[in-house]
């Protein structure tokens, strides 16, 4: 998984509270099997006029000339300013996908739906949670100012305005940790096999109904 | 010592290893699979070269994707069709139980796992679905999780987390003839937002929730998550217990007994102490119909479209702008004026045996108004498919001009060929009303099983009070 320590990028305001996975990324595109090649259906029914579905030649699509993403100076985006409760909804994994496979690194908002902040950090993109009332100052800089870039600093736990303010935000030790070193979960946790073993050994004579597995007593 | 919430309970005992960072190594004993979140977790197992923890914990079935009429035909759409022998190929080099779309047994996840006993109190169970809450409804620590996530328990059985704060919602009284629990979610959903529960493991308890069926209490902690939970649950009694009894899965003999004293002790200790508590007093609560684009935009069935210029809030009053627009309303529409096009009766929120009685109820004797172009009934399982045809109420469903549907998802998240057109207005019992979500452009107003069938009758919202 790609680290995350520091990052400086443009940013893109997308000013609407309760956005959900369903918008991010739209379920015609969760048929593919893969992982990879979201980014460009990433806000589909916002960004494009005519409806898409798996097989479209994206290319040739009509854009939305009003949606934020596609208006030239938010072009190359790094950094997503959003409101309330984003990522809310489905639990779909390819919603951090899309977002990551489209360019963005961090997403700042006043609050995050819980399993999308979760499924975020095992992407290498860092949500970043400031009090409304600073994301609300955020939105109007970004929209005053054309170019307007931010530094989110996760080692340092602060978001670095053009006018040098430094803006403290936290991350829980474990998550911070695994961005901060890309590390690879599974492998980790498998080193605690014997753990794990020891655990299932004592829960099997406690509780033996919770092993009976499907496929033995069938 | 403090007495300890049933969350806590639940957590403690899952908990393999505590980390110094706060971080806990929890054991999960069971995880559901589909067809839409798995296919890259078995891709990154493949990769690593690495092999499932425990095969026998995991039940796979195709749900999301599959058609509801004639499977004999296959899956049409050559992209669902892939994800669906993915599906089946992964579980069989994996050795995972799978439940295919020909199965008798197969059904949306979270109908079957209550339904087989393959979820069962004091459980740890996932899923890579949002609606994984539903079987907290049993008392089990049930949440869902992302595909990385859903790899790693494959791999390893467990999962790094953290503990959620606890909110205790409780709800006196009695909900009144006519309201189910899908009004008492909806209402509760409507009065914290569907940020309230954000953080939180909620528990549901009070005389209503007593007074609920097992399917009702699986009802309101499907739609925990619509209220911003990770998890809904809810404390074990005797209908848990005899729920329970003689399904598929469930323990025998003398490993039930000891299985059934152990489930006794899953509730709250009194003393217990929640992070916070929100009460609701059911005999206040009227069947429920959504006007926007999130869940939290609910009001009474008597009630209306709210003004946007009254809300103070300015995010919210563009939010509020922006829902009306996209759902073709005004202000001040009285819900009962709203006409709509096409009624939904399925989902894992609505779409099991009680939920297909309570709207056969309201249908019988009665047909689908002239405007209404689709009518569709969709069980949650070929179980409930195949009791509710023992007790005749397809037939019912049929005279009245409903379509009578094979189980699975369906219109909940239109990734079939179940859908809205653009502009369409639903009365589903699912339980999104996002933009697109039943199809783009497709507009839903989330309502009860009663309240779906009153609306199919009537051609618009009606109070489905007033018909039984
Ligand atoms: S019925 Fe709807 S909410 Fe439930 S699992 Fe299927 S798609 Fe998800």
């Amino acid at each position: 998984m790609e680290r995350f320590v520091r990052h400086t990028g443009l940013v893109a305001p997308l000013d609407r509270p309760n956005v959900d996975t369903d918008q991010i990324i739209p379920k015609q595109y969760l048929k593919s099997i893969r992982r990879t090649g979201f980014g460009v259906n990433l806000f589909d029914g916002w960004r494009y006029l005519d409806p898409g579905g798996p097989d479209s030649d994206h290319a040739r699509r009509r854009e939305n000339p009003d949606f934020v993403l596609n208006q030239p100076r938010y072009r190359g985006a790094t950094i997503l300013l959003a409101r309330e409760n984003f990522g809310c909804g489905s639990s779909r994994e390819h919603a951090p996908w899309a977002l990551a496979d489209y360019g963005f690194r961090a997403l700042i908002a006043p609050s995050f739906a819980d399993i999308f902040y979760n499924n975020c950090f095992n992407n290498g993109l860092l949500p970043v949670v400031l009090p409304a009332e600073t994301v609300d100052r955020l939105f109007r800089e970004v929209e005053a100012q054309e170019g307007y870039r931010l530094t989110v600093d996760l080692e340092e736990q602060v978001v670095i305005t053009p006018s040098g303010e430094r803006l403290p935000f936290h991350v829980e030790p474990a998550l911070r940790r695994k961005l901060l070193e890309g590390l690879d979960d599974i492998g980790l946790t498998l080193e605690r096999a014997g753990a794990i073993r020891a655990y299932e050994a004592r829960r099997r004579r406690e509780a033996p109904w919770l092993f009976q597995d499907l496929g033995e007593e069938a | 010592m403090a007495g300890r919430t049933l969350y806590q309970k639940l957590w403690d005992d899952h908990v393999v290893e505590r980390r110094e960072d706060g971080a806990c190594l929890l054991y999960i004993d069971r995880q559901l699979l589909h067809e839409v979140t798995s296919p890259q977790a078995f891709e990154g197992l493949r990769l690593a070269g690495r092999r499932v923890w425990r095969p026998g914990a995991h039940l796979a079935t195709a749900d999301h994707n599959v058609p509801t009429t004639d499977r004999a035909q296959g899956i049409g759409d050559p992209v669902s069709r892939l994800q669906v022998e993915t599906l089946a190929r992964n579980c069989a080099d994996f050795g995972i139980e799978l439940y295919g779309m020909e199965d008798p047994r197969q059904g949306i996840v979270h109908v079957i796992g209550p339904e087989l006993g393959f979820t069962q109190p004091g459980m740890t169970v996932v899923c890579g679905d949002s609606h994984t809450s539903t079987h907290g409804a049993l008392a089990a620590l049930a949440f869902g999780i992302g595909t990385s996530e859903v790899e790693h328990v494959l791999a390893t059985q467990c999962l790094w987390q953290r503990p959620s704060r606890t909110m205790r919602v409780q709800v006196a009284g009695r909900l009144g003839p006519g309201v189910s629990a899908k009004d008492l979610a909806l209402a509760l959903i409507g009065r914290i937002g569907t940020a309230g529960g954000t953080g939180h493991a909620i528990e549901f308890a009070g005389e209503a929730v007593e007074a609920l069926s097992m399917e009702g209490r699986m009802t309101l902690c499907n739609m925990a998550i619509e209220a911003g939970a990770r998890c809904g649950l809810v404390a074990v009694d005797e209908r848990t217990i005899e729920y329970l009894r003689g399904r598929p899965f469930a323990p025998r003999g003398a490993l039930w007994e000891q299985a059934v004293q152990a489930w006794r002790g899953l509730r709250s200790d009194p003393d217990a102490a929640f992070d916070r508590e929100v009460r609701l007093e059911a005999g206040q609560i009227a069947p429920q119909v959504t006007w926007g684009t999130s869940p939290e935009q609910v009001v009474p069935v008597d009630g209306a479209v709210p003004d946007p210029e009254r809300e103070p809030d300015p995010v919210r009053r563009e939010g509020m702008r922006r829902a009306l627009a996209y759902m073709g309303l005004a202000p001040g529409t009285p819900i009962r004026d709203i006409r709509i096009d096409k009624v939904f009766i399925g989902s894992c929120t609505n779409a099991r045996l009680e939920d297909l009685r309570e709207a056969a109820q309201v249908v019988r004797g009665r047909r689908v108004a002239p405007n209404v172009r689709q009518a569709l009934v969709v069980p949650g399982s070929g179980a409930v498919r195949r009791q509710a045809e023992a007790e005749g109420l397809h037939e019912v469903f049929l005279a009245a001009g409903f379509e009578w549907r094979e189980p699975g998802c369906s219109m909940c998240l239109a990734m079939n060929a179940d859908r809205l057109e653009p502009g369409e207005r639903c009365a589903s019992t699912s339980n999104r009303n996002f933009e697109g979500r039943q199809g783009a452009g497709g507009r839903t107003h989330l309502v009860s099983p009663a309240m779906a069938a009153a609306a199919a009758v009537a051609g618009r919202f009606v109070d489905v009070r007033e018909l039984l």
